[in-house]
């Protein structure tokens, strides 16, 4: 910071506070990073919640009998897919390539909107065939319980994610951003990568276990 | 404007092959597939399917926090932020071991 802060006032004596290695590089990463943390918990509530009252049902329902794995195993593929198009994004900028910038977020919003289209999808059927907040015609009523919220509160992640990067896609189009300033991309980066992060956990404990 | 001046300063950027992560992220879940489709019995019982498939998942987890998230390359300041939900987390499920081991007695 010393270095830049000469760069910038040259002439001028720049008396910096020590900077201690925990010190971040920018205070928007710390601060994502911080609000990531928190939304962990409430993630890791969430499953913990779900595996108690899994292992505490005699009649849980066997999740690959009752859910469409080859649909959710897609959807996971496409949130990969989002996740390197978003980091391709970022190293697109870093090169000063604002072109690629935007072609990449361009398909990390489409593949958020595609998720939540398969994930609708996947809701309707489910409720068609009678599992509900409070019924589920294949066992413990808690299945449809913490199903819905576990996948409703991801989804509403991804809906937020969607929302976001397409603010961070409108300000790289009109050129916000630059190889000298890119850590509004970054950041939103990181919650996208949080979102792909959680729905590998919530994919393997709720559909898979 | 403290963020601007540590972008324009920083010199190179880390730079993992995105496409070998991704590829790695790809097999690992075909393998989580796989694994979740072949039938339990003596040969395959249940824990050894739970370990396989949570050994995996964490793995993709740790992938995706690592490369693409890029904490390998960051400060220490940011890897522990990232550790402590993972610590508290597992010290959420050993709270609730007693109240589980209890209920599986009950069934």
């Amino acid at each position: 910071m010393s270095e830049a802060a000469a760069v910038l006032h040259p002439g001028h004596a720049v008396v910096e506070p020590a900077e201690s290695p925990l010190t971040p590089e920018s205070w928007g990463k710390l601060g994502m990073w911080v609000f990531l943390a928190g939304d962990a918990m409430s993630f890791g509530g969430l499953l913990a919640a779900y595996g108690a009252m899994r292992y505490a049902s005699p009649n849980w329902p066997n999740p690959s009998h009752v859910l469409g794995i080859q649909l959710t195993g897609f959807m996971t593929f496409l949130l990969i897919c989002s996740s390197v198009t978003m980091v391709k994004g970022l190293a697109a900028i870093q090169d000063g390539d604002r072109a690629g910038l935007k072609r990449f977020l361009a398909f990390t919003v489409l593949g958020g909107v595609l998720f939540l289209t398969m994930q609708a999808y996947e809701w309707t059927k489910l409720i068609r065939e009678g599992l509900g907040l409070t019924a589920n015609p294949w066992g413990a009523s808690q299945f449809g319980t913490l199903f819905f919220m576990l996948t409703g509160f991801h989804g509403c992640h991804v809906f937020g994610g969607v929302v976001y990067l397409s603010c961070v896609l409108m300000k790289g189009a009109r050129g916000g951003y630059s190889p000298t300033n890119y850590n509004g991309v970054e950041t939103a980066g990181l919650y996208w990568h949080f979102v792909d992060l959680v729905w590998i956990l919530v994919f393997t404990f709720v559909y898979l276990l | 404007m403290a963020d601007t001046v540590a972008t324009a300063t920083r010199h190179g950027h880390h730079r993992p092959n995105y496409m070998a992560i991704f590829w790695w992220l790809l097999g690992l879940t075909i393998a989580e597939l796989i694994a979740a489709s072949i039938p339990v019995g003596r040969a395959y019982p249940q824990m050894a399917k739970g370990i396989l498939l949570v050994g995996m998942a964490l793995s993709k987890a740790m992938l995706v926090a690592m490369y693409f998230m890029h904490l390998r390359f960051e400060k220490r300041t940011l890897g522990m932020i990232a550790l402590t939900p993972l610590l508290i987390c597992v010290f959420l499920l050993f709270m609730l071991m007693p109240d589980l081991l209890w209920l599986w007695r009950e069934i």
